[in-house]
C-alpha cells in the first residue's frame, strides 16, 4: 500500500508546489474518474458556495457522492470559487448531500485541496466555526462509506471539515497541516523567512503523516486511473462492514490519535 | 468500545484535593498569595482603576469600578462554579510530549507547567452543582493559551466517554487559542477525536453544556466548544474561527467594534444565552435539575436504545 514519494523533497517546497497553479483540481480528478457527474448546488439555508462543488455520479458502476474544494484554473474561475477557501454555506453543502448520500446508503469521496476555511466577517457571523464542527460530529456517524482524498493542500480545520472519514489518502505531493508554514514562523519566530524551518517541523508531508499512522495511503500523483481503481476496491470493501463495524471502526480511527 | 482505562482505574484517577492548596503556588498576579498579596494592588487594564486582589476576588474576579473581566485560572473556575470540595479531578498525571521533535517545544511546556502550576491546559474530573452530579472540563489560558494538544484532546475525550458511559451531563468551560502548531496534525486531528466523542455523548441522551469564556478560538470554537446542547457565554467575550487580526489584514479593513464579541455572537444566533459570572453557578446548578427530572424518566427506556457504542 504505501508508496514513496518519487524523491525526498524539501517539504516546504511540497506545500508551494501543492499551491502551484498547474495542478490538477478537484474538477479534474472528478471529470477522469467520475462518469455521469451532476452537479447539485445550495445549502438550503443561505446560500450556494461555489468553493465546493458536490454532486452524485458513478465510481466504475458504484453510485457515489462526490465532494470536493475547488480552486478554479484561471483568474475568473479562482475568483468565483473563492479560491477554495469555503464560506459556512460550502461546508453545509457538503454535509446536506452527505445525510442524502446516507439515506440511499451511497458512499461518499470528499476531495480535499483548500489553504483554508474562508476568513471573513461574513463567514464569522453565519457561524464558520459551528459549520466545521458540525461536519466533524455529524460525519462520525453518518451510516455509509466515506474516504477522503487530499489532492492538492490540507489547510487546517477547513481541510479536515471535509476529513472524518474511514479512510484518509494523501496524494504524494499534498500537504496536510495544522496550520500554514507562513503563519507558523511568524507568530513562532517572527519571520515568514523561517517557514521552511515550520514546514519541516510540522511534519506535514503524506510520508510524515503516513509514518504517524494518520494517513492509511499515499498515491501516485497523475495516475488517476490507479486512484480510481484504488477508490473502487476500498469502497467495496468498506460496503462489506455492517454499519455498526464502520462506525465503531471509524470512531477507533481517530480514537487512537496522539495518545 | 473507546474507553479504555478510566472506569477500572477509577479510583486511582480520581484525586480528591483541596483546591485551596493548590492557588497557594499559583503564579500570576492575581492567585500568588504570598503573604500580604491580598493587600496588593492591582490596576484594571480597562479602567487603570487600582483595586487590591482582595476586592477583585470578593467580586468575581470582575473590576467593580467598569466591569472587566479579569481572565480566571482553570482551576479557580471549578472552585467558582463547584460546590465544595465536590470536585474530584481525573487524568491529573497525562503530560505532553514533544513527538515531531518541534524546536522549543520543550522549554514551552516548561515555562507553561510553570506559569500554570499544571500538567496540562485542561482540567477534567467530577463534581456537583448545587448538588448536581456532572462531568465538567475545564481549560486554562495560562497553559500555551489554552491551546490544544494530543494531552488535551485525550483528556476531553475521556471525560466524554466516561460521561456517556455514566449518564452523566459534560459541562465544559472553553478558553482556547484553537489547536497547538507544536503538535502539528496531531493537535488538528484531537478536533475530529474530540468532536466524535461529543456525538456519542449526545446520541445516548446526555447534556452538554458549554461556557464560553474569552477567547474562545481557532480549532476548538470549530469543534466541541460550537457542539454543547445549552451555549452559554461570559459577557465580551471573543468567540470565533478566525483570529482577528487575520481577518482585518486579508480584508484591508477595520473590523466593527463589536466583531466575535460573545453579545454579537449572540445576535448572529450561535449562542443562547449571556451569563454574568456572579449569575453563573446558580445558572447552571437551574439547567443541571431541569435535565436531571428529565434523566430519571427517560432512563428506564433509553437503555433500551443503543448508545452509540
Ligand atoms: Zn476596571
Amino acid at each position: 500500500m504505501f508508496r514513496q514519494a518519487s524523491k525526498p523533497q524539501d517539504d516546504y517546497q511540497v506545500v508551494l508546489g501543492a499551491r502551484g497553479e498547474n495542478r490538477s483540481t478537484a474538477k479534474d480528478y472528478i471529470q477522469s474518474m467520475i462518469s455521469d457527474f451532476m452537479e447539485f448546488h445550495g445549502d438550503r439555508y443561505y446560500g450556494e458556495d461555489e468553493a465546493i462543488i458536490a454532486g452524485i455520479g458513478f465510481l466504475g458502476d458504484l453510485p457515489i457522492t462526490v465532494i470536493g474544494i475547488e480552486k478554479g484554473k484561471d483568474t475568473n474561475e479562482r475568483i468565483r470559487h473563492n479560491f477554495g477557501s469555503a464560506h459556512p454555506e460550502g461546508y453545509r453543502k457538503a454535509l446536506r448531500l452527505m445525510k442524502q448520500a446516507e439515506k440511499f446508503h451511497r458512499p461518499v469521496l470528499c476531495l480535499v485541496d483548500t489553504a483554508g476555511a474562508y476568513c471573513g466577517i461574513d463567514a464569522e457571523e453565519r457561524g464558520q466555526g459551528r459549520a466545521i464542527a458540525d461536519n466533524l460530529a455529524e460525519m462520525a456517524d453518518l451510516k455509509t462509506p466515506m474516504i477522503s482524498v487530499v489532492i492538492g493542500e490540507g489547510g487546517s480545520g477547513g481541510a479536515l471539515a471535509l476529513s472524518h472519514t474511514d479512510r484518509i489518502w494523501m496524494m504524494e505531493d499534498a500537504y496536510f497541516s495544522v496550520v500554514s508554514p507562513e503563519s507558523c514562523a511568524n507568530i513562532l519566530w517572527k519571520s515568514t523567512e523561517k517557514a521552511d524551518v515550520a514546514a519541516k517541523a510540522l511534519g506535514l508531508t503524506a510520508n510524515r503523516l503516513y509514518e504517524m499512522g494518520l494517513i492509511e495511503k499515499i498515491c501516485r500523483k497523475g495516475k488517476m486511473k490507479e486512484l480510481s481503481e484504488n477508490l473502487k476496491k476500498e469502497f467495496r470493501l468498506l460496503l462489506a462492514k455492517s454499519v455498526e463495524e464502520l462506525l465503531e471502526e471509524r470512531y477507533q480511527r481517530f480514537r487512537k490519535i496522539g495518545y | 468500545m473507546g474507553v479504555p482505562n478510566i472506569v477500572d482505574g477509577d479510583t486511582k484517577r480520581c484525586i480528591g484535593m483541596e483546591l485551596k492548596k493548590l492557588f497557594l503556588k499559583a503564579n500570576n498576579e492575581l492567585e500568588n498569595t504570598n503573604g500580604r498579596a491580598k493587600s496588593r494592588k492591582i490596576s484594571c487594564k480597562t479602567c487603570q482603576k487600582k483595586l487590591t486582589v482582595e476586592e477583585i476576588r470578593a467580586n468575581s474576579f470582575v473590576c467593580p469600578a467598569c466591569g472587566y473581566y479579569f481572565p480566571v485560572r482553570a482551576r479557580r473556575r471549578i472552585l467558582m462554579l463547584t460546590d465544595k470540595r465536590s470536585f474530584h479531578e481525573m487524568d491529573r498525571e497525562l503530560v505532553s510530549k514533544n513527538v515531531l521533535e518541534f524546536p522549543e517545544y520543550e522549554e514551552k511546556l516548561q515555562q507553561a507547567m510553570e506559569k500554570s502550576r499544571e500538567n496540562e491546559g485542561v482540567i477534567c474530573g467530577v463534581a456537583t452543582i448545587q448538588g448536581q452530579r456532572v462531568c465538567l472540563f475545564s481549560m486554562d489560558s495560562n497553559f500555551m493559551m489554552g491551546s490544544m494538544g494530543a494531552v488535551v484532546g485525550e483528556k476531553i475525550t475521556r471525560i466524554f466517554e466516561y460521561a456517556t458511559v455514566e449518564h452523566l451531563p459534560v459541562l465544559g468551560i472553553t478558553v482556547s487559542g484553537g489547536a497547538r502548531m507544536q503538535e502539528g496534525m496531531l493537535s488538528l486531528m484531537q478536533m475530529s477525536k474530540v468532536s466524535q466523542a461529543v456525538k456519542r455523548h449526545s446520541k445516548a441522551g446526555n447534556l452538554y453544556v458549554v461556557l464560553l469564556t474569552n477567547p474562545t478560538t481557532g480549532g476548538v470554537d470549530a469543534s466541541f466548544a460550537m457542539l454543547g446542547d445549552i451555549t452559554l457565554a461570559e459577557p465580551g467575550a471573543r468567540v470565533g474561527f478566525a483570529g482577528p487580526r487575520v481577518i482585518e489584514k486579508s480584508l484591508n479593513q477595520a473590523l466593527p467594534k463589536n466583531f466575535q464579541m460573545s453579545e454579537r455572537v449572540l445576535e448572529c444566533g450561535f449562542i443562547d444565552a449571556i451569563v454574568p459570572r456572579n449569575q453563573q453557578k446558580e445558572y447552571l446548578g437551574k439547567i443541571l435539575k431541569l435535565h436531571a427530572r428529565l434523566g430519571e424518566e427517560y432512563r428506564m427506556e433509553e437503555d433500551h436504545v443503543s448508545t452509540g457504542k
